[in-house]
């Protein structure tokens, strides 16, 4: 009995309907949460914060604003990347051309253009379902990314095409640097690291209301949510909506926050595919899955090119090139038959047997 | 037909709330239903019956707007509706379908809370920070469903997924779902299909309590004879899209034309 359930009784609605119900839960998230505020910025040293922490919340966030959109209102998208580019352009149209704002408004606003975006080519989801919206949605990500590399507005006429983020503080000349190249490491994680919070915590409470469950109603029967009274439209565009701005948020702080310039080779098809991925490995309709599979499918790579090092072994690196496809494919493949709840499903598995231990039943 | 009047006097059938008027319904070149009348007053229970492929369901599909048909009008409230499923639902038309409509990913609870989708108006920002309108309606409703969940006597499948609950069970979650709803006219379409004898009582009792204690108004589909001569007020007879017989369980019980087309075939 290492992990309680039983014996802990909620006697009101209130907190029957709460977030984390179960005490041992609440105080794992409120340690977690914790100590990535506190004790990642400590002891993560340059590469553990600069190139693990902040490109997995990062991708965790856009998986987020994916599995909303697939995970519980059951409408595949290949656009991912396309809306992460949106959110990024528009971010750096905001910051350059309105410098007064606030570069977090300008991050917000980057959500806000990739929102409308969304909207506009989640219209034909009434029509068409499943792989044909997919198709759908691809066309969106090669238009808008052919739009936002031809369109030279967006990069304000750049010549390289390649715009670089300039150091923006926190407030507009107040604050720290939170972006660019002089920003520091601890600055610009812990600054993902808030929009990442706030965006989890947003996106379990809307799953947890009544936006989540039209959203889910949609995903599962769609004529039944009908004559409930869902207007299947109305739903399915505030899904794309909501998914695309925590996308467009993610894209900009891709930008930003990372890798400093608006660099249209990482808004590519390969990142729908990614983050698509994720949320098969983490779990669909699942926020905590969300974290789980970015963080897996991007320290996956890395892993398996250190592991023969720390083995001691001698492996080519086209070889462990070929090595990663294989392995993500055969997990890929795994968790659609398997397990198609992901990571998240296991960890509640596994939290389900701590629950008995040591009893095996 | 005595027991009838002394409820007419008592007040539980009030004026008429639905009409039907001459629907015809095609679909190609088949007829579901042709030039179909009848109505159904407030707080009766209203059964329609007839051998399969007679039209039944056809009729509830066109009632709460899933169909258009050709020709004819329905009137709710005494009002002409050309409706649509999700202002069928806004008006108070609820329903349950023959082959079970939940939704399979979610628990019970959250199927029975979908039913409050439209009592409830918090905007999506006071949603996503779980504040204000939001927690206040989620905890309302939640109050209101735990008392269907007492009524339906399914307190202890409240957390489980509606995809792992026996046939049954589904059938009453459904039914739980669309009194969520508080309908003002409840459809439903073959709810004791596949039910043994014992839960078809417990589905009796429960469709008689609702429009007892609540006064909903149910036109009711069902193929058991027994249980709709028990429940109903009032019978229409379809087959093959035509109306047969309309009338008091009795009536429609001696109507020759019934028991040729009906009740001599089924039994
Ligand atoms: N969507 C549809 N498309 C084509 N034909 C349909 C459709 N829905 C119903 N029909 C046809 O209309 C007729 C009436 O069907 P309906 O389902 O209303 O019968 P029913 O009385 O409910 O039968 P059952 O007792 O088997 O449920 C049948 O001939 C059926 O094939
Ligand atoms: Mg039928």
């Amino acid at each position: 009995m290492i992990y309680r359930e039983a014996g802990e009784f909620k006697t009101s609605y209130a907190a029957d309907q709460g977030l984390l119900t179960i005490p041992m839960d609440r105080w794992f998230v409120i340690g977690l949460v914790l100590f990535a505020f506190i004790g990642m910025p400590l002891v993560g040293d340059e590469y553990w914060l600069g190139s693990i922490m902040i490109p997995v919340l990062i991708l965790a966030i856009a998986a987020m604003g994916l599995n909303i959109l697939t995970g519980y209102a059951g409408q595949l998208s290949l656009g991912t990347g396309a809306f992460m580019a949106a959110g990024a352009y528009m971010a750096y149209k905001v910051a350059t051309n309105l410098s007064f704002l606030p570069v977090p408004v300008a991050i917000l606003a980057g959500g806000g253009f990739s929102a409308m975006i969304g909207v506009l080519f989640g219209i034909p989801s009434l029509r068409i379902k499943g792989f044909y919206l997919a198709v759908a949605t691809l066309a969106a990500q090669f238009f808008l990314l052919w739009l936002f590399t031809h369109v030279d507005w967006f990069v304000n006429y750049n010549l390289s095409g390649v715009p670089a983020i300039a150091d923006y503080h926190l407030f507009v000349d107040w604050g720290p640097l939170v972006t660019g190249a002089q920003a520091s490491v601890e600055a610009r994680y812990l600054f993902v690291l808030v929009f990442a919070v706030f965006l989890a915590l947003a996106a379990r409470n809307m799953a947890r209301c009544k936006i989540g469950r039209s959203w889910m109603a949609i995903r599962d029967m769609d004529i039944a949510a009908e004559i409930i009274g869902i207007r299947p439209l109305h739903t399915k565009l505030s899904a794309f909506a909501i998914s695309s701005f925590y996308c467009g948020v993610a894209g900009a702080l891709w930008a930003f926050c990372f890798i400093n310039n608006v660099e249209p080779g990482a808004y590519e098809i390969e990142r729908s595919f990614q983050i698509l991925f994720m949320i098969i490995i983490g779990g669909l309709g699942s926020i905590l899955g969300s974290f789980l599979g970015a963080a897996f499918i991007f320290l996956l790579p890395i892993t398996l090119s250190q592991l023969p090092g720390w083995l001691g072994l001698d492996v080519p690196a086209d070889v462990i090139t070929h090595l990663e496809f294989m392995v993500m494919g055969v997990l890929i493949i795994f968790f659609l038959i398997v397990e198609p709840h992901g990571l998240a499903r296991l960890w509640q598995i596994a939290k389900e047997k701590l629950r008995r231990w040591p009893f095996p039943y | 037909m005595s027991e009838m009047m002394a409820d007419n006097e008592n007040g539980r059938i009030g004026g008429e709330l639905l009409s039907v008027d001459n629907i015809t319904l095609r679909f190609g070149g088949v007829k579901a239903l042709t030039d179909i009348s009848f109505n159904i007053n407030k707080g009766e229970i209203r059964s329609i019956i007839g051998p399969n492929g007679a039209g039944k369901s056809s009729m509830l599909n066109v009632i709460n707007g899933f169909y258009k048909p050709q020709e004819g009008t329905i009137r709710f409230k005494g009002k002409n509706v050309n409706m649509k499923p999700d202002l069928a639902a806004k008006s108070g038309i609820a329903r349950t379908f023959q082959n079970i409509a939940l939704f399979k990913g979610m628990s019970t609870l959250d199927n029975i809370m979908t039913g409050r989708m439209l009592k409830m108006k918090a905007g999506f920002l006071s949603q996503a920070i779980y504040w204000g309108r939001a927690q206040k309606e989620e905890l309302e409703n939640r109050a209101f469903v735990e008392e269907i969940i007492d009524f339906l006597e399914i307190q202890s499948i409240r957390k489980t997924p509606v995809g792992r609950l026996p046939y049954g069970l589904q059938k009453r979650v459904e039914l739980a779902r669309a009194l969520a709803m508080e309908p003002e006219l409840l459809l439903l379409d073959e709810p004791m299909a596949g039910m043994n004898l014992e839960e078809k009582e417990d589905m009796s009792r429960y469709i008689i309590d609702v429009n007892e204690y609540f006064g909903t108004t149910i036109a009711l589909i069902e193929h058991d004879m027994g249980v709709v001569m028990d429940l109903s007020d009032r019978v229409v007879v379809l087959d093959y899209g035509c109306k047969l017989a309309d009338g008091s369980p009795d009536e429609v019980s001696s109507n020759q034309a019934v028991i040729d087309a009906y009740l001599g075939v089924a039994h």
